[in-house]
């Protein structure tokens, strides 16, 4: 899975990584999540259950789709389930239905400051049987030089992901750091640990380096600078980004693009401790293995010091378990620190929960009133 | 003399208000919003216009608001509603703080600032548990007319506690309630006690703050009222005009925005992200 993902493990290994909630996101921007969605519905998937889980399980189980094709049988399947315990049950079916071996890893969840040693040296303990598993699997004998090479590589991409996220501290900033990060998301989680993802940031540093020298943003005028919380309704990506664009708002901050890994703070993978530095990503370098008080800071850090003017949360009809006490979330940013926040509701994949007018309604509703106390205080 | 405006077509029923520069609400209008709601809001509009007397060219601006705002075609421009109710609700009760809107498929609480702006909002999800429709869905269930409910649900003396708050589901809970003998104003005080349960739950959200106005349709219903007052043990501002809140705070808006381009300074205004194009030209 994305979240807290150690593919430099299997990087070393030249095997290939294939993301099954990427997959469904494909899917989903596509539009052709629902058809995916009732199909696995009809197989006895509940209504209630992930739609991220649905659309793979109606993609991977069936016929693929039309124009995408069908994800190749894969030679081993790897679960961290890094702050969602759903992918135990996802990954454990997609085993038992394609008949392929599973390697399950154990990633306690973080409920302090920072993960315990003992933490670390029992997902320490788990990588080396995945490496074990590995060797079996491909028949190569484990290289550590080669995972060093794989971690300064990843690295260097991380130092340019972290770059183009501080470059959005300047006004404008140069790149939307929810919508235009996603696709950053692509690079740094599917082709981190390879020179190919370390040359795509050095162009998107020079790019947003260029963008600010010459005082340009992702659309004509930056009015509202904000802070992004939650991940994007897929099936309607361009209806929901114009609903902002419309007011003249930009992400300068956003959780979302950190749920692979949590660079802008400055953690990086170590190629003199590989394994203990993969282990701490997986623990605690990625949004959602930690504490819900622990986002609160990650939150409050970006609107502090990438300047925001608010905070928007989109929930997840079908993920409860990232979603739930975003409604705290929202009280405890509005009313104890005094940032204009504002909670929508519908779903990253299931094109059903998602209606336009009422979005609209809201978030109209949200810069209305940011618009008219902005003029306030001008008068 | 400027006049200005407010069309709001909501989901059930189109309101129309004109304003005069003196704030003072010179004609109103309301009709069914029905399938055609272009139409609707013209209708409404045009009777309004008869009502005042006056001719087309003397409003200056029309503002529409609520769930059909862009199809107000004829208007200058769009204001949400949420933004409109507190205004309107500021300006017929400046003391207030907190507005609850029930409309036919939305309740909103808003917090207002002390010059009418939203300082914050929460709304019913993609539901409509708890708003008008809960109201006349158990109306229709009871044959009962919708405006009798309220004052009848008063004469409870034991309300029931019903089982959902689901406006579907809330046909089979009273056909339930009916089928063991309980009397109509039981039952209807259990479904006004339900739906103030649930508003107070949203106004939470957002905190409670006196003082309170009701706006939107049903606050014509007293037991929805009394029942709201109850649980918040303070008093709810209602006005005759609770109804058209959102209209009057959408004619405000146009009145302003009006003023303000006379003035060559429509920037001004206090709303100038709507797409007139107005601010645009005047630079």
């Amino acid at each position: 899975m994305i979240s807290g993902n150690c593919v430099e493990i299997l990087r070393a290994f030249d095997i290939e990584p294939a993301f099954p909630e990427v997959n469904a996101l494909q899917l989903a921007i596509r539009k052709q999540s629902l058809p995916l969605i009732l199909k696995a519905e009809e197989m006895g998937y509940s209504s209630d259950n992930c739609a991220y889980v649905k659309a793979d399980a109606g993609f991977t189980f069936g016929e693929g789709a039309p124009g995408v094709g069908k994800i190749p049988k894969p030679s081993l399947i790897v679960c961290n389930f890094v702050g969602c315990n759903v992918y135990i049950k996802w990954f454990e079916h997609c085993a038992e239905f394609l008949n392929v071996p599973l390697t399950m890893l154990d990633v306690p969840f973080v409920r302090g400051d920072r993960p315990t040693d003992g933490d670390v040296r029992y997902v320490v303990a788990q990588l080396k049987k995945l490496i074990s598993d590995c060797e079996k699997l491909t028949g190569k004998k484990f290289d550590i030089d080669r995972l060093r090479e794989i971690c300064r590589l990843s690295a260097k991409a991380e130092d340019g992901w972290q770059r183009c996220k501080d470059l959005c501290k300047n006004t404008p900033a140069p790149m939307d750091a929810y919508f235009d990060a996603i696709n950053l998301m692509g690079p740094i989680n599917v082709l981190r640990g390879t020179q190919d993802a370390v040359d795509f940031f050095d162009v998107a540093v020079k790019e947003y380096e260029g963008l600010v020298k010459d005082k340009k943003g992702p659309i004509p005028q930056e009015k509202f600078r904000m802070v992004v919380e939650g991940p994007p309704p897929y099936p309607f990506y361009r209806q929901f980004r114009d609903l902002f664009a419309s007011w003249g708002a930009v992400a300068v901050q956003s959780t979302y693009s950190t749920v692979g890994g949590i660079w802008e703070f400055g953690f990086r993978h170590d190629p003199k401790n590989p394994l203990e530095s993969i282990a701490q990503q997986m623990l605690m370098e990625n949004l959602c293995n930690r504490s819900l008080l622990d986002r609160y800071k990650q939150i409050r850090r970006y609107v502090e010091d990438w300047k925001a003017d608010a905070l928007v949360i989109h929930s997840v009809k079908s993920c409860r378990l990232f979603s739930a006490g975003q409604g705290d979330m929202r009280d405890y940013f509005a009313n104890e620190l005094g940032v204009p926040t504002l909670l929508v509701e519908s779903d990253l994949e299931d094109p059903r929960y998602y209606a336009q007018a009422m979005m609209k309604n809201r978030i109209d509703a949200f810069f209305e009133s940011l618009e008219h106390r902005r003029l306030m205080r001008r008068a | 003399m400027i006049y200005g405006a407010g069309v709001d077509v909501g989901s059930t029923q189109t309101k129309a208000v004109i304003m005069g520069s003196g704030r003072e609400i010179v004609a109103r209008a309301l009709g069914m919003t029905g399938a055609n709601v272009t139409k609707a809001a013209e209708r409404t509009f045009n009777e309004a216009l008869a009502a005042s007397g006056l001719p087309r060219e003397k409003v200056g601006y029309i503002v529409g608001t609520g769930y059909g705002r862009y199809k107000v075609t004829f208007g200058d421009g769009q204001v949400t509603e949420i933004s409109c109710h507190a205004r309107g609700a500021h300006f017929m009760v400046p003391g207030t703080r907190t507005v609850i809107d029930i409309g036919g498929q939305d309740t909103k609480a808003i917090r207002v600032g002390t010059n009418g702006e939203v300082v914050d909002f929460a709304m019913n999800d993609k539901c409509a548990a708890g708003t008008g429709r809960f109201l006349s869905a158990s109306a229709e269930v009871l044959d009962m007319p919708l405006e009798k409910i309220g004052a009848l649900s008063l004469e409870g003396k034991e309300p029931v506690r019903l089982s959902t708050v689901c406006t579907v589901f809330v046909e089979s809970d009273i056909m339930s309630y009916l089928a063991q003998g309980k009397k109509t104003p039981d039952i209807l005080a259990g479904v006004h006690r339900a739906i103030a349960a649930r508003t107070i739950s949203l106004l939470q959200r957002i905190g409670l703050g006196p003082e309170y106005t009701m706006t939107g349709g049903v606050a014509r219903n007293v037991g929805m009222v009394t029942s709201l007052e109850e649980k918040l043990k303070a008093p709810l501002n209602v006005s005759s005009d609770s109804h058209f809140m959102g209209a009057i705070g959408a004619a405000l808006f146009a009145l302003e925005r009006a003023e303000a381009a006379s003035r060559g300074r429509a920037e001004e205004a206090v709303i100038s992200g709507w797409d007139d194009g107005l601010a645009e030209e005047k630079k």
